[in-house]
């Protein structure tokens, strides 16, 4: 049978997690297939063209492009520092006099007798690629990077902003349905990701980013608490790249919303441990969902089974109102169309909430509990 | 090996969405091809199936269910048909993975680099940005954006044939001191086409042969009077193809599969919508609202126009209308007392799962809220570039081309639109067809008389691509079971006073001759599938077409919806008191149906 939820977000205790750490540009790759790796290890490097700026040349000294090659002192391929004379020019004589002196430090790159300008371009700016999960190299894909695997306990998130990071894990909360506040975050937690219940306030974030705190995993965000945080907006959702020190991590989505219980006691399991974290997010056709992943021995655990499809038994929780944030079993698949309340007529499913009582829900409005 | 046209019998045609990847299958009924099944998956294009097929494979197997037969084995789609096995054709349309994402470059920004956005509006592409040399930013502001952009591909215009090269030249300056690179795979150089001042190809070529693909085109602006986008548009369509497609996540193989080139999804659509207007020789706007893009397109007097409106969509993209509008714009639809910051919330989980539906009555008005911003967003967009291109090649006069895109001279006149036709999955799928009408009026605000029509089940892409490899099949099926006709929206323009009288209509319905006065504010449909004939007359100081209180006789054709009459008047005025508006609108919606009033809340007293 066709399926027609939505991907499920992985929650469990292990699972083999395989990364792929690849470059902007071709460069060199560091390590060798079989190699160990730490979140800090530079796997591979590449230098990315550094910056180029742009000076009109003949017009600075008020020469026709054509005459600026005459009038160049450095060449190109030429090392060129700050204050050095790029072009001078004298006419009549003497009489008229000019120079024109380089802003910045490079490589002369181009020197143009159309446009009358030259390009200087910055030293390269050296780019590395850190392994991000302690693991074993398993491929290394050439000049570009490596797949690194680990076995791992794994947390996909919904919705997360902020960088890739490291740290300690650290229950923050006691109940899935707390609430994390500044108050609750203190010196001690410097380095540390923090594990919270059903809310994170701005004020909590910004507090703990002061502080030097490495990450946050909540189970929501109010939308006016995260504007208030970075700033601004999100418009579009590709994140990680905000310019914040801080990793988010929003295991549920938007508002005041309690941890799943699973995800909870996992995190709790893994107190004290040592994780990975990314806040990036990519909502469009496949979806890149923020992660926490923590690193773990083959024996500590049996790997969880795949979760294949949706049938009568299927854990799941529903991801859209009236029973948004609802946990519940799968007891009915009819293959029929069915009309809902909007009086659009559609596949849905039967389901037996956690909390009690039976609810019928469309089948894209369900997400199915993996892991 | 693919059949001649005669011997198809039946086809799949797919269009990857960036949301979810549909699929029909059309079959030889007889004499004519008619759609019998559809199917829906999400798409999988990234991560973590990073595989096209995927979702192509999930639709198909929908429709393989539905149908009671196979269509598709472990290699792929088997075509042609073997037995009851396969299709005859297999087409595929897409903008799965952002679609086609281009940066386009001219010397003025209101002529070559408007003509370059055009060309590649014109292709499917969305535009990331334009860079012209007098485009108000400094140098290091554009090489930084280039740097930052990384598009699929890049268009150069510039100066006319012969002309003076050094502005030109610039562009081609601040491109290679960008060295930009390809948003897919890093193991090819970025496509650029160069479709400016033919002298300056040598100097061009200097500065960006070896660091990019560089190709030639003929100049996009010749001659200052005439614009030529033909070859750009095609080199645009072929490097889509060559490198996109390529590289995208399972792109090889599904280009494998496909019987013709797979087309961008808003190339296929536009396709569709330029037929309807030429074959029957009227004014058009049509509209795809996606899940990433609002598309718009019209034909005004011979003239495509297409824009696609990047980020103004209905699933991840949705956040950017709630940002571009603000929360009271899209608060401005909804009846219901309401924490604007809840109503925040529920769209933001909407962007994070995209693929869920409105379950409740309350959610699809929120969710149809935003959809009248998105597609009144996307409109505007519109207008402010469809400047009056006349075909592939425009002949202009000088004193046209030094002013082509102020937002007063956009050649969209509403009172000379014959017809609106919605697609996409707000309009599509929307509950009652009258919903759709509904938002499509809001949204656009025709005046005058102006049809209304819909894509049933959202499959013009998918007709689009196949109209150019089997016309006969797209037409039958567009017009047997594609298109619905809605019905006609009447409407007069001026100054409209509330509860005066602004139009009376007489016609003859059943035998009998009746007589309808409708007040200012009030909107009413009148039921009608068929068409008839109409005695249309305004108020005197309102316009229908004819001149201010002239009256009409015409006939008018009806649709699922009837005829609509709508006398709130243009710009459409709604209260920015919340009790009074609420009012407003479930007036609005009483008076035509638009939902279960009962649901809404009317009788409990909500948002009164």
């Amino acid at each position: 049978m066709s399926d027609a939820y939505s991907p499920g977000l992985m929650v469990t205790e292990m699972t083999k997690v395989r990364k792929t750490r690849r470059l902007p540009l071709k460069g060199d790759v560091l390590v060798k297939a079989g190699e160990y790796v730490t979140p800090h290890t530079v796997v591979a490097k590449t230098n990315i063209p550094g910056r180029p700026h742009v000076v009109n040349v003949a017009n600075q000294l008020n020469l026709e492009p054509e005459d600026l090659p005459e009038a160049m002192v450095k060449k190109i391929g030429d090392e060129i520092k700050e204050k050095d004379i790029l072009a001078k020019f004298s006419s009549f004589f003497g009489l008229f006099k000019g120079e024109c002196k380089s802003h910045v430090s490079g490589i002369l790159e181009h020197v143009s007798d159309i446009t009358g300008q030259v390009t200087i371009r910055e030293p390269a700016i050296p780019v590395a690629v850190t392994g991000y999960v302690q693991g074993k190299v398993i491929e290394t894909i050439d000049e570009e990077g490596v797949v690194i695997e680990t076995p791992a306990a794994l947390v996909q998130g919904i919705f997360g902003v902020g960088p890739e990071s490291f740290g300690q894990l650290k229950m923050a909360v006691k109940k899935p349905t707390d609430v994390l506040t500044d108050t609750m975050i203190t010196e001690e937690d410097k380095d540390r990701i923090l594990v919270g219940g059903a809310l994170v306030s701005s004020r909590a974030m910004k507090k703990a980013e002061k502080i030097g705190v490495i990450g946050i995993i909540t189970g929501g965000v109010l939308d006016n608490e995260l504007n208030d945080y970075l700033g601004y907006e999100i418009g579009v959702a590709i994140t990680g790249h905000e310019d914040i020190s801080l990793t988010v991590v929003m295991t549920e989505g938007f508002g005041k919303i309690p941890m799943a219980e699973k995800t909870f006691n996992l995190l709790k399991n893994l107190e004290g441990k040592m994780a990975s974290v990314n806040g990036a997010t990519q909502i469009r056709a496949g979806v890149l969902r923020p992660e926490v992943i923590v690193p773990r021995e083959y024996e500590e655990r049996e790997e969880d089974e795949e979760v294949l499809g949706l049938s009568i038994g299927t854990r799941v929780r529903v991801i859209r109102t009236p029973f948004f944030g609802k946990l519940g079993t799968v007891t009915g698949l009819p293959i029929q169309l069915t009309k809902i309340d909007t009086e659009a007529k559609v596949r849905v499913l039967e389901l037996q909430l956690d909390q009690g009582g039976k609810v019928t829900v469309p089948r894209a409005n369900v997400e199915i509990i993996e892991g | 090996m693919v059949k001649t046209p005669e011997e198809i019998k039946s086809i799949l045609a797919v269009d990857c969405g960036s949301t979810t990847t549909k699929a029909i299958l059309i079959e030889l009924d007889g004499r004519n091809y008619r759609l019998k099944v559809r199917g829906e998956a999400p798409t999988t294009v990234e991560k973590p199936f990073e595989d096209v097929t995927k979702g192509v494979r999930n639709a198909v197997r929908e429709v393989e269910e539905l149908a009671g037969k196979t269509i598709m084995d472990e290699v792929g789609i088997i075509t042609p048909a073997q037995g009851d096995k396969g299709v005859d054709l297999f087409l595929a349309t897409s903008s799965a993975g952002g679609g086609l994402q281009m940066m386009v470059a001219g010397v003025v920004k209101k002529m070559s680099a408007e003509s370059a956005q055009r060309a590649a509006l014109g292709a499917g592409a969305i535009v990331m940005d334009t860079i012209a040399v007098d485009d108000g930013r400094l140098l290091y502001q554009k090489i930084e954006r280039i740097r930052q952009l990384r598009p699929d591909m890049v268009l150069v215009a510039g100066g006319i044939d012969g002309g003076t090269k050094s502005h030109v030249v610039e562009i081609a300056e601040i491109l290679s001191a960008a060295d930009p690179k390809p948003r897919l795979g890093s193991g090819y150089n970025l496509p650029i086409i160069y479709c400016g001042n033919k002298e300056a190809r040598k100097e061009v070529g200097g500065l960006l042969e070896g660091k990019v693909d560089l190709r030639y085109v003929d100049n996009i602006r010749p001659v200052l009077e005439k614009e030529v986008l033909g070859p750009a548009r095609e080199e645009i369509h072929n490097l889509f193809m060559e490198h996109v497609m390529a590289q995208a996540p399972g792109y090889k193989t599904l280009k494998s599969w496909t019987d013709a080139p797979i087309m961008p999804t808003p190339g296929a659509v536009g396709k569709i919508i330029q037929t309807v207007a030429e074959e029957n020789d009227i004014n058009v706007i049509g509209v795809d609202i996606g899940g990433a893009t609002t598309d718009v397109f019209s034909m005004f007097e011979n003239t495509f126009n297409r824009t696609v409106s990047a980020n103004l969509g209905m699933s991840y993209s949705v956040c950017n209308v709630l940002v571009e509008t603000g929360i009271d714009n899209i608060m401005r639809w909804i009846p219901f007392d309401m924490d604007p910051n809840e109503i925040k919330n529920r769209i933001r989980n909407k962007m994070i799962r995209p693929t869920t539906i409105p379950h409740t009555l309350e959610d699809l008005i929120v969710e149809q809220a935003i959809a009248r911003e998105a597609l009144s967003l996307a409109f505007a967009h519109h207008k402010t570039l469809a400047v009056g291109l006349r075909g592939v090649q425009r002949q202009r006069n000088i004193s046209d081309a030094f002013d082509q895109s102020s937002g007063e001279d956009t050649i969209i006149d509403m009172m000379d639109l014959d017809m609106i036709i919605g697609s996409g999955g707000a309009l599509s799928h929307a509950p009652r067809r009258l919903q759709s009408g509904i938002m499509m009026i809001d949204a656009f605000q025709p005046e005058g008389i102006t049809r209304l029509a819909v894509d049933s089940i959202f499959m013009m892409p998918q007709l689009g691509v196949l109209s150019s490899v089997h016309p006969k099949a797209a037409t039958e099926v567009f017009e047997k079971d594609c298109l619905i006709h809605l019905g006609t929206c009447i409407t007069p323009t001026g100054n409209i006073k509330k509860g005066a009288a602004a139009l009376k209509v007489k016609y003859l319905k059943d035998g009998k001759e009746h007589e309808e006065t409708i007040y200012g504010g009030e909107i009413r449909v009148i039921p009608c599938e068929d068409s008839m004939e109409m005695d249309i007359i305004p108020a005197s100081g309102l316009d229908i077409g004819n001149g201010k209180g002239k009256h009409t006789k015409k006939e008018v054709s009806g649709g699922v919806c009837g005829i609509f009459l709508d006398c709130r008047g243009r710009p459409l005025s709604i209260s920015t008191d919340p009790k009074e508006r609420a009012k407003q609108l479930l007036t609005w919606f009483s008076q035509t149906n638009m939902y279960p009033i009962v649901s809404v809340g009317l009788e409990e007293g909500r948002g009164k």
